[in-house]
């Protein structure tokens, strides 16, 4: 029997209110999707530029931006924990890698005795930024892990503390905190230039989505095939049977938050040959972004579930709606109420599934 | 003399998609009368509960109560009509005080003051009449599962409850506890209070009921005073087949000493120099009162616990044991005492929760291999008869014997000698018991040692070859399963109190 007939028959033996339930079920644990396609089909309608190709992959890029970050943080939500530090972190990446990699002929630099901007150092520069964010992920998970504190606490005080060590980079070699420019464009090429067009549409895709993509089969397999991403769903659902099982619990959390340290230095990265211009505040609130999408994408604050593709999805849905309301012309003030709104409405709805019915 | 009937529920139905829960099931409860439940998990017993309080709506059916029809939205409606339940599975703000407890959702007040002065008297004046000795300002965390049982019952109480429902009230008490809550239980009784009993306990059931309803497979199969029933007659009602033995037949054979523990003493808790050997293909219980150091002792052999002397040797070679990774290594495996809380991942499937202590195995170039991983799965559930649709089932649908399967076949997958079980049947059925019983056997015969903790003395003495009784932390003496009896132990286990 195929799969729809058996689903047929399956129907077709409820009573009427189960047949309702059916219904009603089918209809809010999809409302996320329905709600998409209708407001994908509004926008559509009142700004034909909505689906153009160049939209499209206006929208494919900025969630290139973006996923970087939430995969790492969508770690430490199954962890039941979460990382405020995150957009720090991504801004003090973005600004060492502004000031190792700024054009050499330029008339103010951060550090004048550094080579050019060729291969070897390009990829030197992006080892030292993932290694950057992944000792201040390191001391995350130390402190968590360790001294059983909440990522909460842990997190915001390592805020506060990267904060401290951008300012002070912003006033080396007499920069006096003002923005860090003049990137490179070797630099800029292999990074946000272009890595292929699509003539027929006239738009390139730019290297960095490549990277993402990279990033997120890279973490598929982490998450889905390796013992550490097996532990980190185990200690994220049951730490105490976890721990008796025999897994490394003190090592897998902090592997989780090193891990998500080296993926927002990689975005910081990337922002640097996006941006050409870093400023202090670089990465301010990035993390509540990531954290939402991850949250849409179905990654529970209850801990041990979630899935990269939910996180990939997640992202797209803040994307297309963060691109839709300034297309449709809503007033930026009212944005921020809409994107508070959806986020809560997403999460509501997604809570649903979870819940265990009595 | 007719008694009242205090309690009716008439031809309740309830479906779930694909199942049948209940099937036209019906109950009378009178007034001051113990009115026992039973049947295996699944039978229906609990979904009859979860109707009568609201938890699910019922498709078809009425409830009066007194005389008049009700139909509770939740349990709260339910506790304001004098309907009470202690859960099997507690629910309760461990970070609070005993009394914060009581009176959740009720707290006395002084204008917009909670009065915590007429808070901590009626606690104690409900602890005295109960005859419960607990500080009603003590943090519930601090205390026993078993005490905290008896707070869930003084709790009942406190709201002057006409009816009470009793779901496994003894799954985590020992027998001494339980004694204290039949006289609570009679006390109850002796008031008018109405009581349904929920238990798979044979022995507890027949001493306490006064009538029993046997539940089987969501329809209602026999009621009748509990004097005109044997055991057998019970078994048989609720399984629908013969069950001649609650015991399998013991057919392993105890070879070499193969664990030997010495001064065994614990940094954090009572455990006090406990010595014993074991050998191969023995099964060794751990019999004595809750907090006497039986789940202590096996904790600080699995290294879970911070030992502070004492040495561990398996077949001659000193382990160290320092954290369960080690203990693994060295071929120690815990089955943890409550399942719920540190045995299981509820949310992940079956296959994760069975691999999850041996995945090493499955590594091929660094990542996992699904196949493998689903073959060891696959030998599990055949191994252990686990009953389930597939391997992505999430195990918290399972019953708690099958979860408890898998959880035995997760350690099994190891490939132990050592197999440390704490309380393997707890809140299990007697059909599954049976299985869980003859899976340890099975174990002892392939050569594997096993030490079992149990709070059910008559299960100690069916299926373990030696009893080590604990008292008060200490090593209070060893009887011989085959001669010896429950008072013999009983007597060992008060040594040190």
């Amino acid at each position: 029997m195929s799969y729809f007939s058996r689903k047929r028959q399956e129907y077709l033996s409820l009573d009427q209110v189960d047949r309702r339930r059916f219904w009603t079920d089918g209809l809010l644990n999809n409302a996320l999707y329905i709600l998409m396609a209708i407001f994908i089909i509004f926008t559509a309608v009142s700004n034909k530029n909505f689906l153009s190709p160049s939209s499209i992959v206006n929208i494919i890029t900025l969630a290139a931006v973006s996923l970087p970050m939430a995969l790492g943080i969508g770690g430490c939500i199954v962890l039941t924990g979460t990382d405020l530090s995150a957009g720090r972190v991504f801004g003090l990446a973005a600004a060492m890698t502004a000031a190792f990699l700024q054009n050499r002929a330029a008339t103010k630099l951060i550090f004048e005795h550094l080579p050019n901007a060729n291969g070897g150092w390009i990829l030197l520069v992006l080892l030292v930024v993932m290694i950057v964010g992944a000792i201040i992920g390191m001391v995350n998970g130390f402190f968590v892990a360790k001294f059983s504190l909440h990522p909460f606490i842990v997190t915001l005080a390592t805020q506060l503390i990267t904060y401290g060590v951008i300012l002070m980079f912003f006033q080396i070699n007499g920069n006096g905190g003002g923005p860090i420019s003049n990137v490179a464009q070797e630099f800029k090429n292999v990074v946000s230039g272009p890595a292929f067009r699509i003539a027929k549409w006239n738009v390139s895709i730019p290297w960095y989505v490549l990277f993402a993509l990279f990033l997120v089969v890279i973490m598929w397999i982490v998450w889905n095939k390796t013992t550490f991403g097996k532990n980190m769903f185990a200690v994220g659902s049951n730490m105490e049977a976890a721990r008796v099982s025999g897994v490394n619990v003190f090592m897998t959390t902090v592997l989780v938050h090193t891990l998500a340290g080296a993926l927002y230095g990689f975005a910081g990265y990337v922002e640097a040959a996006r941006l050409g211009s870093i400023t202090a505040a670089t990465g301010l609130n990035n993390e509540s972004d990531a954290i939402a999408a991850c949250v849409i994408g179905g990654v529970s604050f209850v801990g041990g579930t979630g899935n990269i593709g939910g996180i990939v999805l997640g992202v797209f849905v803040l994307r297309i709606i963060f691109v839709a309301l300034n297309m449709l012309g809503i007033n930026p003030n009212l944005q921020y109420i809409i994107k508070g709104a959806i986020i809560l409405a997403a999460c509501s709805l997604d809570m649903r599934k979870y819940l265990v019915r009595k | 003399m007719e008694k009242e009937i205090l309690l009716k529920m008439t031809d309740i139905s309830k479906a779930f998609p694909g199942v049948k829960a209940l099937d036209h099931v019906s109950l009378d409860l009178e007034a001051g009368t113990v009115h026992a439940l039973m049947g295996e998990n699944g039978a229906g017993k609990s979904t009859l509960m979860k109707c009568l309080f609201g938890i699910y709506t019922k498709d078809s059916g009425q409830i009066f109560l007194e005389g008049k029809e009700v139909n509770f939205k939740n349990s709260r409606e339910a506790l304001d009509n004098g309907v009470a339940m202690v859960h099997q599975e507690l629910n309760q703000a461990l970070k609070r005080s005993v009394m914060d407890n009581i009176w959740l959702g009720r707290y006395p007040k002084k204008g917009l003051i909670v009065d915590e002065a007429k808070m901590y008297k009626d606690t104690s004046a409900v602890f005295e009449e109960l005859d419960i000795h607990v500080d009603p300002k003590r943090i519930m965390s601090t205390m026993p599962v078993s005490q905290r049982q008896m707070v869930e019952i003084a709790k009942a109480v406190s709201y002057n409850s006409k009816v009470i429902v009793f779901d496994e009230p003894t799954s985590s008490l020992t027998e001494e506890e339980v004694e204290h809550l039949f006289r609570i239980i009679n006390m109850l009784r002796d008031r008018g209070v109405g009581i349904i009993y929920i238990s798979h306990k044979m022995a507890e059931i027949k001493r306490i009921s006064d009538t029993i309803t046997i539940m089987r497979d969501g329809t209602h199969v026999v009621t009748k005073p509990a004097k005109e029933l044997s055991n057998a007659d019970i078994i048989r009602y609720m399984v629908g087949r013969e069950l001649t033995n609650q015991f399998p037949e013991k057919t392993n054979k105890p070879g070499a000493v193969s664990l030997e523990v010495e001064g065994l003493t614990a940094q954090y808790s009572l455990l006090k120099d406990v010595s014993f050997q074991a050998r191969e293909g023995e099964v060794l219980g751990l019999a004595g009162l809750d907090g006497s150091g039986r789940t202590e002792t096996l904790e600080n052999i699995f290294g879970n616990a911070t030992r502070k002397s004492g040495t561990i040797k398996l077949r001659g070679k000193v382990c160290k044991n320092r954290n369960p990774i080690e203990s693994i290594k060295n071929g120690f495996s815990l089955l943890t005492e409550e399942r719920r809380a540190t045995g299981i991942f509820a949310i992940e499937n079956i296959r994760d929760n069975t691999i999850i202590s041996s995945m090493k195995k499955h590594l091929r170039f660094g990542l996992l291999n699904s196949k493998s991983m689903r073959e060891d799965t696959q030998w599990s559930i055949d191994a252990m008869h686990t009953k389930t649709p597939s391997q992505e089932t999430k195990i918290r649908s399972l019953s708690g014997g099958n979860q408890q399967k898998v959880i035995i076949g997760r350690w099994l997958l190891t490939e132990p000698e050592v197999l440390l079980l704490d309380e393997p049947t707890r809140g299990i059925d007697v059909g599954a018991k049976y299985e869980i019983y003859q899976l340890i056997l099975d174990l002892a015969n392939r050569g594997k040692t096993v030490l079992m903790v149990s709070s059910e003395m008559p299960e100690l003495l069916g299926i373990c070859d030696r009893i080590l009784v604990m008292s008060g932390g200490r090593l209070a003496g060893e009887v011989d399963a085959k001669t010896a009896t429950q008072e013999e132990i009983m007597t060992l286990a008060a040594k040190y109190v």
